[in-house]
């Protein structure tokens, strides 16, 4: 929790007034209020639609009940995101495959690095895949991060098969007895379909190692994203089933409101989050920690803004 | 691009021109519409409220509600306010100085080491020495990756040395593009947040070292609400010439650059339309306001013809095309021209009515065009060149030598020629109607 906080403490001093603060007013929820409510859940990137909703419940509880309407509306957004069991890297099976895939820019390379981290302090023995082999030096990116994480990485040059890559490191996983391998793809548009046709050609040839891989499948989602970040996860999705959501870049101002929708309309577990730039920037998923910062509740439950 | 958008607007004037007039009602339902539309679209939120207001003051004037289509009316207001908050005029950079400095600034993976790469191709194509300063000294690999856009486009560019500052790198750029006549340098800095100050001071040591003429910031088209504070942000530290908008060549509605133009209002310079070095496109915002609404963007598509296609196979062609004899060689240069357009995809999306049908319902419309056209170039590459000359000789035994060295059925080869046969008749018509016209002039 203190590592939330540290870093989306930066974010609450740049508001001149957060969803907290408004609470903490002096004043009952009149209209004027709600509309200055729904604007800064839109301002959260929360869908337009959603926020519509979530104001109406705001105004039913308004007229029903006696209980602290900051508390409703932290629980509507809580329920949204249907709590998960956190995820453990020993759950896996032996010589486990997760894929990381995004669109350009999202942070997967840091990520896929992150977890390699994260799964070594948890005892893992993890190897890395370096399957973008298209972005100009996106490999040597993943080796710098091997070195600085102090775990293998599997590589293939530039313009080679991002496929024979993935296999490669799959059998290098099993071949070196590793616990996991986790694989790096290079960011591709959703919308482009050769490139996502790519992407289950990766798939396929992982199959074909290991019938039942890759048993993990996330999205590297960035938090500075609107409402596309929607549109990424379903056309990702519809492609090759998801079972994780990584959001990154949370460190920013950015509060990444569209995990809402994306969580309803998905139902795909929301896993880690990415914090900063160093190694052991990336935390498990927290819905509370994550409404809190939302609206700008500190972590003594005090409700204003200092 | 902005397919979104562009739906729902299309959807609501589609409503609209159902009535001969507006009452207030209509005007304000469709405006609910569009409130939608922006916001999901990433318009920042207080810029939306803003535009809604404007635009129902001038569409609940007189002159709307008594006008004979107020649908119309209703359609060009909106189209008006849009383009207005594009920004009206397309800017350039600013390129007087000698040498040159642009500064490249932006959030994590908003593609500026990338664009960085198009910009010094698009430069150096247009006969600019190019110097390159690899200013990210905290993402690992930056500096290889920037190293290889260069090698790529085949200009030089400064690393850092180890222990050395941002700002002392830029110093030492400066000096050599000053001695070494460097007409154009561009320093790629490192991602960061607006509200990390550490970070951001290290922009300001970098702009007070070297002066540069263009400041730069680099915006995922993508990004969502706060595009707002941090473009406002940077513009107070660093001040802010110009925007380049990357990623338009996916589905993302845009907003950012609408909310950026008319909160900061620094002129967006140049689009991100794709991977490679040549995919960055000059920014028009009246003809990306057309494209929200629907109306397509020939002018693009046409410069854009205008561009690849020689001009002397054009004039020939229209000669041929005048003296009505067409024939399978046109036909072949023809579509070997349109290949030089680029994806038809692409191409599509510029066209009128194009951007109601959807991003993927296009790509495979694409793709099957493409297919046919290479069915189809394969068949004339397969005819003698008699054949090609005088189609009319091509009788069933022909068409079935043909069917078998282009390696398709003789149905194919009955296409190309019906569709032949089609152009021709047009050509045909657009001869007589050239007669008249003569006539008429004499």
């Amino acid at each position: 929790m203190a590592n939330w906080f540290k870093a989306l403490g930066k974010t609450r001093n740049l508001f001149k007034e957060t969803l907290g603060g408004i609470f903490s007013r002096d004043k009952d929820l009149d209209e004027a209020t709600l509309e200055e409510l729904e604007e800064e859940l839109l301002a959260a990137d929360v869908a337009p639609r959603l926020a519509a909703e979530v104001i109406a419940a705001l105004d039913k509880a308004r007229r029903g009940g006696n209980r602290s309407r900051r508390d409703v509306l932290k629980q509507v957004l809580i329920d949204q995101l249907a709590q998960t069991t956190p995820f453990t890297f020993s759950q896996l099976p032996p010589n486990a495959c997760l894929l990381i895939v995004g669109v350009n820019g999202s942070g997967k390379t840091t990520t896929t690095a992150k977890l390699a981290h994260l799964a070594l302090e948890e005892g893992i023995d993890p190897l890395m895949g370096a399957a973008d082999t298209f972005r100009a030096a996106g490999s040597d990116q993943l080796r710098i991060w091997a070195e600085m994480v102090g775990c293998e990485v599997v590589a293939g040059k530039q313009g080679s098969d991002a496929a024979a890559v993935a296999y490669d490191a799959l059998d290098a996983c099993i071949a070196r007895n590793r616990d996991l391998v986790v694989i790096d793809t290079a960011g591709r548009m959703h919308n482009k379909a050769p490139l996502m046709d790519e992407l289950k050609k990766i798939v396929r040839s992982l199959n074909k190692r290991v019938p039942e891989a890759p048993q993990e499948t996330w999205i590297v989602l960035d938090a500075t994203i609107g409402q596309n970040a929607l549109m990424q996860a379903r056309f990702f999705n519809e492609t090759i089933p998801l079972t994780g959501i990584v959001i990154t870049k949370l460190d920013g101002s950015s509060k990444a409101g569209c995990l809402f929708s994306i969580k309803k309309e998905l139902d795909v577990p929301i896993v880690f989050t990415g914090l900063g730039e160093r190694k052991e920037d990336l935390v498990p998923f927290e819905a509370e920690a994550f409404v809190d910062g939302l609206l700008g509740i500190k972590d003594d439950d005090t409700g204003d803004d200092n | 691009m902005f397919d979104h958008l562009s739906n729902s607007l299309q959807k609501t004037f589609k409503n609209l021109r159902g009535y001969g007039k507006l009452s207030e009602k209509n005007v304000t339902d469709a405006l609910r519409e569009i409130r939608l539309a922006l916001l999901e679209a990433d318009v920042h939120f207080q810029v939306v409220k803003d535009f809604i207001r404007q635009v129902k003051e001038k569409a609940l004037g007189q002159e709307v509600l008594a006008s004979v289509s107020p649908g119309q009316q209703f359609t060009k207001c909106v189209q008006d306010e849009l383009t207005e908050l594009l920004g009206r005029d397309h800017k350039a950079f600013d390129l007087s100085a000698n040498p040159t400095m642009i500064m490249m600034l932006g959030l994590h993976g908003a593609g500026k080491t990338t664009t960085t790469g198009k910009l010094a191709a698009k430069f150096s194509r247009a006969g600019r020495k190019v110097l390159l300063v690899a200013c990210d000294i905290r993402r690992p690999a930056a500096v290889e990756q920037l190293n290889v856009l260069a090698g790529q486009v085949g200009v030089d560019v400064v690393n850092p040395n180890p222990g050395e500052s941002v700002p002392e790198l830029g110093m030492r750029a400066r000096d050599r593009a000053m001695t070494q006549g460097y007409n154009l340098v561009i320093f790629d800095t490192g991602g960061r947040f607006q509200v990390d100050d550490e970070l951001v001071r290290e922009l300001e040591e970098l702009r007070d070292m070297v002066n540069p003429q263009n400041t730069v910031l680099v915006v995922d088209a993508a990004m969502g609400q706060e595009s707002v504070n941090v473009a406002q942000t940077f513009h107070e530290r660093v001040n802010l010439t110009g925007l380049i908008l990357t990623k338009l060549d996916g589905d993302a509605r845009g907003g950012a650059a609408l909310s950026i133009q008319s909160v900061v209002g620094v002129p967006i310079h140049l689009v991100g339309v794709g991977e490679k070095t040549e995919d960055l496109e000059d920014f028009h915002p009246d003809r990306l306001a057309s494209r929200i609404l629907g109306m397509g963007d020939v002018v693009t598509l046409v410069e854009k013809a205008q561009d690849m296609v020689d001009e002397t196979s054009m004039a020939k062609m229209e000669k041929q095309l005048l003296k009505g004899d067409l024939n399978f060689e046109d036909m072949l240069s023809q579509m070997q021209q349109m290949k030089k357009l680029g994806p038809i995809d692409k191409l599509m999306e510029m066209m009128p009515g194009m951007p109601q049908v959807s991003a993927e319902e296009r790509q495979r419309m694409a793709d099957q065009g493409k297919v046919q056209s290479r069915r189809f170039e394969a068949i004339i590459l397969s005819m003698t060149p008699k054949e090609r000359r005088k189609p009319h000789v091509i009788n069933a035994k022909r068409k079935q030598r043909i069917a078998r060295g282009a390696g398709t059925r003789v149905k194919d080869v009955n296409d190309l020629i019906k569709q032949f046969n089609q152009a021709k008749k047009m050509t045909k018509k657009l001869k007589k109607q050239q007669k008249k016209l003569l006539r008429f002039s004499k």
